[in-house]
């Protein structure tokens, strides 16, 4: 089970980076919620193996999963979920602005292109 | 002690939480925000003389003690950086007041503002690592809104990419945590320093630039800086000058912390550090040179001295951080300034292109002074604050025999005097030229004088801090060794 989540972790990076590399805006904001996931299945893994839940009943306390990755990635999920929100309404205005859904070169992109222009012409 | 360690997170986030409340009211807004920063400020202060005199506290937070619990720790590092922290966004605050635009036009802008405070507090405050993640994501969150507040098209662009950047950061972040965790089995950093000791090296190695790449990225180091001098100029003047002081700082503070307190002596990443901040300096400064904005400009030279701070730690001695932290209060309080100034510049020209102003030395004498002193500081040259910390670099350097970065550091001091003096002939002498700006129409004498009086005060501080080197440089040697040592933060966190 722990190689299948951690083998399950990997391909959500690969996916995720994958999808980062590309212009578009959807695509930048699946990308991030792919990174995030994996992160936060990486966060659970890394409490060890499976187990009984933790503060429920009585029993061995060897046998019982540890609780703290678990509150951590309980964290991780809200502020990864926040931050989704925030991008999608962002990538929404960009589209309003825009009505294209590319990331549009910065500054400096644009200025090399310009001088780049003017020496050569053709 | 302990109420003194929690109120500087708890105290802004219950005055954002009061902010949200009385949002119809904008002076209601202002009040709560200054009084809250002026408490936290005080705060602060007297914490930082009570832990220089009786030694660090730590707190654990609702009871559960560490490991397992949330700790606090205040040490002479985390509350010098807090007070110069605070006292900036008083300082930023009161000019925000002043200035049209941002802070006026939009009801969100002070709740944010103070949940960055606590986020900044809790950042240095923190004594675990899932916490500083947390802190972080406090601090992030409410940039991404700051810097895109307004929603022109071009701080859409630009926000996008910092959004976009610093999310992927995060994620590192949240990656390292969990590695971490899956090596030791902890993510307090008391404990982390005992458990580390004890992996093998290359796992050790591995975690070190991870945490490296990691932070280095909010702190914007070579190759990981083209992010910020894209998207920092196009925010609103208060809230460009409060980023450029604190947020990249904070990333620095927590490379300190991280690359002090977890990896044992020997085992961490010096040459790859040093070799990074000359990078770092030299890709910095030449970036300054071709600009011509005074934003872009100015954002290209906090990577350049981002790499003076990178360079003082690299030599992990205790004369080499301490450097570092007195170069961090003294930029967190320059870059503040210049910021400010610069913005104050933009108001009164119409445009921040420095080959379209001129003669403002004539026009307003007062700007002129407000802009030479932050500059001749940011460039190193005697009596500022600049000198004070290069001068404690330069001299550690010697000390640790890294005589290569620390020429490269002195080369990179001149070519900031020729970009601060570039600005200056352009904007200050030449012919008086300015354009009329309808900011400038919108402004009030009142709001003029909050603006200039702010950025006075401001500059007074970072004189200040060169009156007091003596004091300051004996404290921040006392950091350091704290730092280095580390026995008495796990006494602090973990009990004898």
């Amino acid at each position: 089970m722990t190689t299948l989540m951690a083998i399950t972790a990997g391909v959500l990076f690969a996916a995720g980076t994958y999808l980062l590399l590309g212009r578009q805006l959807s695509r930048l904001v699946i990308g991030i919620g792919l990174l995030g996931h994996g992160a936060n299945i990486l966060i659970v893994l890394s409490g060890g193996g499976r187990g009984r839940p933790a503060f429920v009943g009585n029993g061995d306390a060897d046998e019982l999963a540890d609780p703290l990755p678990q509150a951590l990635v309980l964290t991780a999920i809200v502020i990864t979920f926040g931050v989704m929100a925030f991008l999608l309404a962002m990538a929404f205005r960009s589209w309003l602005l825009n009505r294209d859904d590319d990331v549009e070169d910065d500054v400096e992109d644009r200025r090399v292109a310009a001088a780049l222009a003017e020496e050569d012409p053709s | 002690m302990e109420a003194l360690t929690t109120l500087p997170i708890l105290l802004p986030l219950l005055g954002a939480a009061a902010s949200i409340g009385v949002g119809r009211w904008r002076n209601a807004q202002r009040i709560i925000g200054i009084v809250v920063l002026s408490a936290v400020t005080a705060i602060s202060a007297v914490a930082l003389l009570r832990v220089d005199r009786d030694g660090m506290t730590a707190v654990a937070i609702g009871d559960w003690g560490a490991p397992v619990g949330i700790t606090l720790v205040a040490d002479r590092l985390a509350l010098l950086v807090l007070v110069a922290a605070m006292v900036m966004l008083l300082a930023v605050l009161v000019f925000a007041i002043g200035q049209p635009g941002a802070e006026s036009h939009h009801v969100g802008f002070h709740p944010v503002y103070l949940v960055l405070a606590a986020g900044v507090a809790l950042a240095v405050l923190t004594g675990d690592l899932f916490n500083l993640f947390v802190a972080f994501e406090m601090m992030l969150m409410s940039s991404y809104v700051l810097i895109t507040l307004g929603g022109r098209r071009d701080q859409v662009r630009s926000g996008m990419t910092y959004v976009i950047i610093s999310l992927i950061a995060s994620s590192l972040f949240l990656v390292a945590v969990g590695l971490i965790y899956a090596a030791t089995g902890t993510v307090n950093m008391a404990d982390l320093t005992d458990q580390v000791a004890a992996l093998p090296d290359g796992l050790r190695s591995g975690l070190a630039v991870l945490l490296v790449v990691v932070f280095g990225i909010k702190a914007a180091i070579f190759p990981l800086f083209f992010w910020l001098p894209d998207s920092y100029p196009t925010a609103p003047t208060p809230v460009t000058a409060i980023f450029a002081g604190l947020l990249t700082k904070v990333g620095v503070y927590a490379l300190i912390r991280t690359q002090t307190l977890i990896f044992p002596e020997g085992t961490r990443p010096g040459e790859l550090l040093l070799v990074v901040a000359g990078l770092t300096m030299v890709v910095g400064v030449l970036g300054a040179i071709t600009q011509y904005d005074i934003k872009r400009l100015l954002s290209f030279h906090i990577v350049s001295q981002i790499g003076y701070m990178v360079m003082g730690l690299g030599f992990f001695t205790v004369a080499g951080v301490a450097g570092a932290v007195i170069y961090i209060v003294h930029q967190i309080v320059v870059k503040t300034t210049l910021f400010m100034v610069g913005g104050l510049v933009e108001l009164r020209a119409g445009t921040g292109e420095i080959d379209r102003i001129g003669g403002l030395a004539r026009l307003e004498p007062v700007l002129a002074v407000l802009w030479m002193l932050p500059a001749l500081s940011l460039a190193g040259i005697p009596p500022f604050s600049g000198f004070i910390g290069k001068l404690a670099l330069v001299d550690a350097g010697f000390e640790a025999g890294e005589h290569a970065v620390v020429g490269i550091s002195l080369a990179v001091s001149v070519m900031t005097l020729f970009s601060m003096m570039k600005i200056w002939s352009n904007v200050f002498w030449e012919v008086p030229e300015v354009q009329p700006s309808p900011q400038a129409e919108e402004s009030t004498a009142l709001g003029r004088g909050l603006m200039v009086g702010s950025t006075a005060a401001v500059v007074a501080v970072s004189l200040a801090i060169a009156i007091w080197a003596g004091p300051l440089h004996d404290l921040t040697i006392r950091a350091a060794e704290e730092l280095l040592d580390g026995t008495a933060y796990r006494a602090a966190v973990l009990g004898p």
